[in-house]
């Protein structure tokens, strides 16, 4: 054999020398046709290869026509197999994520932990074990044509074909007994993932083995008759039906298999094992349902282990059975799509829960446990914090609501609750009952639940309100709060924390029985608080409301006998107008904030004039030099019917000093040179200038706006606070030492033909905007890096500025990017940063 | 009918209200250089009028040395200062560095001219500042008679800067009503002893002022106080055109 190849060597240089020559006739017409195709050849809209006549008009449309064109193209630039079916889909969006990134943040995301255990799988299959191999360059442009994740590793190249038996293959003792003609018709060699891929299509389990696809060998099994369906198992659990259950007959080995079944069935434990198991448990215990019958959940990989999250505790289950006095005689409803929510707030050292919402409560979490016991007994806990100025003003605006429309006499009774005086009013909404149901209602639509007790006193209100004990809505009899109050515990009368616990010790519980009870010994132990809320429950002592008064708007308003329509008339009654709205702002301790001017027109379309300053104002004649300054704004149109300024946004004010000048020279109020300035050019063209700590010029200074908001109160140090020891200022950051311009470019421009000595040496000459500047004095240079902890990019960058005077004595602020020493430092290039 | 003919006196008052005479006293900030003061005919810059001020030429330098010019002079006055500007391209350290504390400045951006000058004009009329300042290309005379009206009266002195037009004319041809005209230029400064640079030098030129003759004078730029100063003349060796630069190490 040997022999015979050397004879034929001389006609094997031939042939590559003649190989050689096609190659390069190959790359001269190719050159000539001015390839546009991308490395894999893919497919796009108006790819060249897919037309019939490469000069391109119109495109191939018959399969041979593509062939040929195919066949008519260089080896590495051919389409692989699966993109010769491929329809026209659209090229790759060239601005996708993941390319203007900065090169140190292109790093790949963390692939999911499912996709590290997966299996890829071969498009199609590159060795089919029986061929003959190939060699040389069909097998070098055929691995070329692949995509890179495709292509076979080097050791792959050699393979021989092997026979291997696939795991897929279906147990035969399961299959219906196949005939032997089924049998012949089965291929002898299957190939991983033919019959059954390690993925499942969608819907797999439904479709059962009926269709048949490209994966699948066989011919789809025969389907199931009578006596079969009898055979089956019945249905075990929910959502379990016949086909699924006839493919998890066969046992399937897969990637995600534990113990030989299929992922995810796993058998809950049977009755005799749950009767075993009792229902309260501590760690360490035993069995337990959620652990499938076992002591200790298994691991969770391969689908053992805990199936659901009960959210069964030991705190829930203890309250389910022993229920206390301050719980509800029902369970609320608990909405299932609402996760617990507490908030928490700080008393003292102690963290505690301040409220609770349903889904809470029914967990066993009750106002005034410590945080974490409540965090340790319900994992998946939501905690807020707990606002409870917030609260108290949303508070006060309910009231103010319920003022305006409801009941004129509105307070606060305490954290959480409102008195409303019912007298007089009740038939007006219809009755009492009535009334508590809209309120309800309404309190419902805001997100806010409410218990409502109507009754004779606020003092028996408040405790039936709070105490009572049939549903949300408690309505005394005109004249039967004493029984109604007597069953209340003593909680119920607003006592305070001593007299209550001392009333426990003594064993009073109810409020019946401190009422049986002789009133002097109890005002002689406990005091006259006592006996005045006693008294105020029943109705037999006065308790003054404290109403609510809804703030009422200030609007100064002027109708006209004709309508008025020139600018001087508008001018006129703006004068009379605004000291009016002023001295009504006087009245009212306000300054106005935002002020709206309404010209009301004869054919009804109303002007409007907002008129804004930032700091509460009733100076009139500042108003009104505002307001006139832009009157041409009005159009009076036919004529204007009435004006009114409306106050729509007040801050309170208090009274200013008559005469400022007699006291020393303060410093001139600038607030209504800013409202004039921000009246014309807006507040986001004011600002003023801050230092910033920082060495990096442009950010050395910072806009901040103009008139500044009050300083937060920084607490004070303690008089053995280490900080004390610094007792010098520290510099400021633009301290002198640092010479700076008083202009900067708005971005540095490069500089050129700069002749300097490396590294520390400024620069003898240089030309910027196309003059050139001989440097006679310099001074410099001063090294600026960058700011590692903002940008990493930063992190090598140094500065080098100087400051340079020209023959002309013109002087520059330039800077060299890089130290000269080290290349990372920067490339070396001259800026001119300021003049 | 003949139009009734004023008397002298009321001629008289006539040219005072218009001219500004001399009998009424004007709050003046003197720059504290015999030099200067003595050739400008208030003794120092009118603290009740405008002043208009260009760099020399149409390049950047020069404008940045007015700019500094009239931060000294600023920073001199006591009170809050409002800046308009056309772009935001002023540098606070610099200023900072000529005695101007960025706590005392508001600036304002307006968006052309006329707003520009409408903004100083506010800022003039509310009487509380120390100065405004404003930078604006192209002034009408119309304008700045309008502006000196508003100052007078107060104690807000009105600093018009004029930024260099892209053409390049020179903005005093344009007639003004300001009281006095300055243009800065850089000068080559002294060399100093130790290696590196000392203060700036500028050739400061007073073109016009009202009841005075223009002049102009070497002066070195602003310390840290806004103080100007006359720069010190080598009495031992003169700068030498040929020797080698002075060079700096850092």
């Amino acid at each position: 054999m040997r022999r015979i190849e050397r004879r034929h060597a001389p006609s094997a240089e031939a042939d590559s020398r003649a190989l050689y020559e096609a190659l390069g006739a190959e790359a001269a017409a190719e050159r000539a046709q001015h390839c546009s195709v991308p490395k894999e050849g893919g497919w796009r809209p108006g790819a060249r290869w897919a037309r019939s006549d490469l000069a391109g008009s119109g495109l191939a449309d018959t399969r041979e026509e593509v062939e040929a064109a195919i066949g008519t193209m260089p080896h590495h630039q051919r389409p692989p197999q699966r993109e010769l079916g491929r329809t026209s889909v659209a090229a790759n969006n060239p601005f996708r994520k993941g390319l203007s990134r900065p090169p140190e943040e292109r790093v790949a995301p963390p692939s999911p932990l499912r996709e590290l255990s997966r299996r890829t799988e071969a498009a199609e299959p590159l060795f089919r074990p029986g061929t003959r191999g190939w060699m040389g360059e069909d097998l070098q442009s055929a691995i070329d044509a692949l995509p890179a994740h495709q292509r076979p590793r080097s050791g792959e190249l050699s393979r021989k074909s092997e026979v291997i038996d696939h795991p897929f293959r279906p147990m035969p003792s399961d299959e219906v007994k196949p005939s032997l003609a089924q049998r012949a018709a089965l291929p002898p060699l299957q190939f991983p993932g033919e019959d059954a891929p390690a993925k499942a299509k969608r819907g797999a389990a439904l479709r059962g083995e009926a269709k048949r696809d490209r994966y699948r060998n066989d011919a789809p099994p025969a389907p199931l008759s009578l006596a079969r369906a009898a055979a089956l198992p019945p249905v075990h659990g929910p959502g379990e039906d016949v086909l699924v259950r006839r493919a998890m007959k066969s046992p399937r080995r897969s990637a995600r298999d534990g113990h030989g079944g299929e992922a995810g069935y796993i058998a809950p434990p049977s009755l005799a094992q749950l009767a075993a198991m009792p229902a309260v448990q501590f760690p360490g215990e035993g069995p337990h349902p959620d652990n499938h019958g076992k002591s200790a959940p298994t691991a969770p990989t391969y689908g053992q282990g805990r199936f659901f999250q009960t959210g069964r505790t030991l705190g829930s289950v203890v309250g389910r059975v022993c229920r206390d006095e301050g719980m509800p005689a029902e369970p609320l409803y608990v909405p299932p799509e609402e996760p617990p929510l507490v908030t928490a707030r700080k008393t003292g050292s102690r963290v505690e829960v301040a409220a609770v919402n349903p889904a809470a409560r029914a967990l066993g979490l009750t106002p005034g446990i410590a945080l974490t016991m409540a965090r340790a007994q319900v994992p998946g806990l939501e905690v807020r914090d707990a606002d409870p100025e917030g609260d108290a003003a949303d508070l006060r605006r309910l009231a103010e609501l319920l003022a305006r429309r409801w009941a004129p006499c509105v307070a606060i009774s305490d954290a959480d609750g409102l008195f409303i005086d019912l007298t007089g009013v009740a038939h007006l909404h219809g009755g009492e009952a009535r009334f508590a149901r809209r309120l309800l209602r309404l309190l419902a639509r805001r997100g806010v639940t409410a218990r409502i007790a109507v009754a004779d006193s606020a003092g028996a209100a408040w405790a039936l309100a709070r105490y009572g004990a049939n549903g949300p809505v408690t309505l005394a009899q005109p004249g039967a709060q004493r029984e109604a109050v007597s069953l209340l515990p003593v909680a119920a009368l607003r006592l305070d924390g001593a007299a209550l616990e001392l009333l426990a010790r003594l064993g009073v519980d109810r409020v019946g029985q401190l009422l049986a009870m002789p009133r002097a010994p109890l005002v002689r132990r406990f005091g006259q608080a006592i006996a005045l809320r006693l008294d105020q429950a029943l109705d037999d002592a006065p308790e003054p409301l404290d109403p609510v008064i809804p703030p009422a708007a200030i609007v100064v308003e002027q109708r006209f006998a004709e309508p008025i329509a020139s600018p001087e008339a508008i001018e006129h009654w703006l004068g009379e107008l605004m000291p009016r709205l002023c001295r009504a702002l006087a009245e009212a301790g306000q300054g106005a904030r935002a002020v709206e001017l309404v010209a009301a027109r004869v054919d009804g379309v109303p002007q409007r004039l907002h008129l804004g300053f930032a700091r509460p104002t009733r100076n009139a004649a500042h108003l009104l030099r505002l307001a006139l300054r832009r009157i041409e704004e009005i159009e009076p149109g036919y004529g204007i019917d009435a004006m009114a300024l409306r106050v729509r946004r007040a801050d309170p004010l208090a009274p200013e000093s008559l005469a400022p000048a007699l006291a020393d020279e303060t410093a001139p109020d600038l607030a209504p040179l800013v409202d004039t300035l921000a009246n014309r050019i807006g507040m986001a063209r004011l600002w003023r200038f801050a230092p910033v700590e920082s060495d990096v010029p442009e950010r050395s200074q910072t806009q901040v706006p103009a008139l500044d908001p009050p300083a937060p109160q920084v607490p004070a140090m303690k008089p053995d606070d280490v900080r004390r020891l610094d007792a010098r200022e520290p510099d400021h950051p633009w301290h002198p030492r640092w010479p700076r311009p008083a202009r900067l470019l708005r971005r540095p421009e490069q500089i050129d033909h700069v002749i300097a000595e490396l590294p520390d040496q400024p620069p003898r000459r240089f030309t910027w905007r196309g003059k050139s500047h001989r440097i006679v004095r310099a001074e410099g240079p001063e090294r600026i890096a960058g700011e590692w902890w903002r940008r990493t990019a930063e992190r090598l960058a140094v500065r080098d500025y100087f400051r340079v005077e020209d023959e002309a004595g013109d002087r520059f602020w330039l800077y060299r990017r890089g130290d000269g020493l080290r290349s990372e430092t920067g490339d070396l290039r001259w800026f001119m940063h300021a003049r | 009918m003949s139009l009734p003919v004023p008397s002298i006196a009321e001629l008289r008052e006539t040219l005072r209200t218009l001219d500004g005479g001399g009998s009424r006293e004007h709050p003046v900030l003197p720059f504290g250089l015999d030099l200067l003061d003595g050739r400008l005919a208030d003794g120092g810059i009118r603290l009740d009028a405008l002043h208009e001020m260009v760099g020399q030429g149409a390049g950047w330098g020069d404008d940045a040395a007015a700019v500094l010019f009239i931060a000294g002079i600023v920073a001199r006055t006591t009170g809050p200062v409002l800046w308009a500007v056309r772009s935001r391209d002023l540098f606070a350290p610099g200023l900072y560095q000529a005695g101007l504390d960025p706590s005392r400045v508001l600036y304002a951006e307006a968006r052309d001219d006329a707003e520009l000058l409408a903004v100083m004009e506010d800022g003039l009329r509310h009487r509380g500042l120390a100065a405004v300042i404003g930078e604006a290309k192209r002034v009408a005379m119309a304008s700045t008679r309008r502006l000196q009206l508003a100052a007078e009266g107060g104690r807000t002195v009105a600093l018009l800067l004029k930024r260099p037009a892209r053409d390049g004319d020179d903005p005093f041809t344009v007639p003004s009503a300001a009281v006095t005209r300055w243009r800065v230029a850089s000068a080559p400064s002294l060399p100093v002893p130790w290696d590196g640079l000392g203060p700036a030098c500028w050739r400061l030129q007073c073109i016009r002022q009202r009841g005075g003759d223009p002049f102009e004078l070497n002066v070195e730029a602003p310390d840290e106080a806004g103080r100007l100063a006359l720069p010190a003349r080598l009495v031992d060796r003169p700068v030498a055109a040929d020797r080698a630069p002075a060079r700096a190490v850092g």
